[in-house]
């Protein structure tokens, strides 16, 4: 039974993850997945120490937070400050990842949270983590609800928005001739991607989240273009 | 503060020695193999080959069963190099974009070093404890051993690029020109990523898989913003980088529980945000407000022109005008109206008299040439470019700000001093 749960939660982040990829790679943006898989460690902190602990709302709200903000800045540099993208990524990235280590090591003393538990994850706890309904007769492990909330939350957020999507991934300019704001898709989406990451983090952790992003769909990409 | 700023620049402390050489050695040698990168627009390529060193670290560790820094260290050199093969593979092999391949091999690899170290931590093997300060970083605790080692790559590192010099230049701004004069860029590259690899494989030990990137790719971007010559580029980044990794030395020292490789990266991400603001030519703040001067300069010219065009009806300039005259002309919102009202008076160009505005004579020079190159322009269009007249209203419209005095003769020279536009309307001149 233990293995069922840890191969269905796995499965499930992996799903949503894949669906959602396909399209941060058609956007060609599957290294700013990678920067808001870090980014969000701040964000993390932040609300571990607002809200006290790990399951609080506030910590997905921190870090869904905290990966728009990552957008936001990567957007503003490459825009407004015209750096190259990768660059642009790069420190964007790394400085809010920079602030989250140094945010962790000051409060080390006192919380319990440490950065590799954020970054590496481990699905094998996953069936001793429980939550108990109707008096505790009945029980399920916390990560796979979280998962398959996520689960049915990206199926619906694909299947309805998926016009807008496609259109804007594949030919943003001709989606803006339309009259699509292409810029409240960037953000929507976006902000799809960062709670998926926040959410999946303890289960998979937050940089292999990039692997389960990013290798589903270049996959399946290279087999249906070759 | 002062005697603790005192003892730590008297460096009198071996460990501040180390942690303080050994931080700037680090962080000078990335900066400057950052910038060859940086220029390439593989920035990211760092951040690729820091989480790639992990299998390599553990494999070599899984083989020799101890935690010998040189025997790590080339673990972490083969396993980083080929990241950086796979994923140019990938680019040059398949219709895989840069990017999708680029989190392809880094979260591939990083994968992969994460099942090892998971595998070795469960294994029991006590000497496996200290591997994971491979992710983290551990600048803090540098020893003798270690400053050795950075020094020895470090000038490595710095010989390579002094004697590759133009050569990684023609690759960095021109590969395919590069190639055309017979530089063979193939094993070119090959020393720059292999230079990339090992500047990567030294600084993970002090600051970490994640933060790495940033020691080779922000001292590169926020020097960027200050030079447009490589010489200078490399020279702040270097400068930018032996800084910052001073300044992080000295914060971990002050307040001992403060890790050093996330401050050197909190100080030099500083330094950069500070430079894409604040750079003078490419900063945000300059040229925004270059831009704002353009925008006021138009705003005024075109404010100018419409008085002088209101004047050309009855052939009277000297009348008073209310804003409704103006506005009437030409649409302007009522704020940029105001405010270009009486950024002109102040500069002598117009008159108010009872809210009503007139043209002074200097104002009225300046909106007749405006006029006059607007209508000199649209006759060219249709004289030497053969556009229909009712098409080169739009194009004379920017232009007109935009021409020289230079080039305003010579336009009235080939154009023969014509009276009339493609409009039949009179073009004026200075009398």
């Amino acid at each position: 039974m233990d293995s069922f749960i840890i191969i269905l939660t796995g499965s499930l982040v992996a799903i949503c993850c894949g669906i959602l990829g396909c399209f941060l790679i058609l956007r060609k943006m599957a290294m700013v997945s990678d920067a808001i898989s870090h980014a969000v460690l701040p964000g993390i902190v932040i609300a571990f120490m607002l809200g006290g602990d790990l399951d609080s709302i506030w910590m997905l709200v921190g870090a869904g937070l905290v990966g728009l903000l990552t957008t936001f800045l990567i957007e503003f540099f490459h825009q407004k400050g015209r750096l190259q993208t990768d660059a642009s990524i790069g420190v964007t990235f790394t400085w809010l990842f920079a602030i989250g280590v140094i945010l962790v090591s000051y409060y080390a003393g006192d919380a319990h949270i440490d950065a590799e538990c954020v970054l590496y994850g481990e699905i094998a706890y996953v069936p001793f983590d429980l939550v108990y309904f109707s008096g505790g007769e009945l029980y399920f492990p916390r990560a796979t609800l979280i998962s398959g909330a996520l689960f049915v939350v990206s199926l619906l957020f694909v299947v309805f928005a998926y016009k807008g999507l496609k259109i804007t991934s594949f030919n943003s300019d001709y989606a803006k001739s339309l009259g699509i704001s292409t810029l409240a898709w960037h953000l929507v989406f976006m902000s799809m991607v960062s709670i998926t990451t926040v959410l999946s983090f303890e289960i998979v952790g937050a940089i292999l989240i990039v692997a389960l992003l990013v290798v589903p769909p270049a996959t399946a990409f290279y087999s249906l273009n070759a | 503060m002062k005697e603790l700023v005192l003892d730590f620049f008297s460096f009198s402390d071996p460990n501040v020695r180390y942690v303080v050489f050994g931080s700037i050695l680090l962080s000078v040698s990335s900066a400057i193999v950052g910038c060859f990168t940086f220029l390439k627009k593989k920035a990211l390529v760092g951040d690729v080959i820091s989480h790639a060193v992990l299998p390599g670290i553990c494999l070599s560790f899984m083989i020799s069963g101890t935690k010998d820094p040189f025997l790590l260290i080339i673990g972490a050199f083969i396993t980083g190099w080929l990241s950086i093969v796979v994923m140019d593979y990938i680019i040059q092999n398949s219709k895989i974009k840069e990017d999708t391949a680029t989190g392809l091999s880094l979260s591939v690899f990083f994968g992969l070093g994460i099942l090892l170290l998971t595998y070795i931590q469960h294994s029991g093997n006590a000497a496996q404890s200290g591997l994971d300060s491979f992710l983290f970083g551990k600048a803090a605790a540098l020893v003798g051993k270690d400053l050795v080692a950075f020094g020895i790559i470090a000038i490595a590192i710095l010989v390579v690029v002094f004697f590759f010099y133009k050569e990684f230049k023609l690759l960095a701004f021109d590969s395919a020109f590069a190639k055309s004069t017979g530089i063979p860029v193939k094993r070119i590259e090959l020393i720059l990523s292999s230079i990339t690899v090992m500047a990567v494989v030294t600084g993970i030990q002090a600051v970490g898989v994640v933060l790495m990137a940033a020691m080779l790719i922000t001292p590169a971007a926020a020097a960027r913003f200050w030079t447009d010559r490589l010489p200078y580029m490399l020279l702040f980044a270097a400068i930018i980088g032996a800084f910052s990794g001073l300044t992080g030395a000295f914060i971990s020292y002050a307040a001992p529980a403060m890790p050093t490789g996330p401050w050197i990266v909190m100080v030099v991400s500083l330094i950069a945000v500070f430079s894409f603001f604040f750079a003078p030519k490419k900063g945000i703040v300059i040229r925004l407000v270059k831009q704002r001067k353009i925008q006021r300069r138009l705003l005024e010219e075109n404010i100018l022109k419409s008085l002088y065009k209101i004047g050309e009806i009855n052939d009277d300039f000297e009348l008073a005008r209310n804003q409704a005259e103006i506005t009437e002309m030409r649409r302007f919102t009522p704020n940029q109206l105001v405010s270009g009202l009486k950024r002109l008076r102040l500069q002598g160009f117009i008159n108010k008299k009872n809210n009503l505005w007139s043209l002074t004579q200097e104002g009225y020079q300046k909106g007749q040439r405006v006029v006059r190159l607007h209508r000199l322009w649209e006759l060219y269009l249709t004289k030497y470019l053969r556009i229909a007249p009712d098409h080169v209203h739009e194009d004379a419209e920017n232009i007109e700000h935009v021409i020289t005095p230079e080039l305003e003769k010579k336009l009235e020279a080939l154009l023969e001093y014509p009276e009339y536009d493609p409009h039949q309307t009179e073009i004026p001149y200075r009398q």
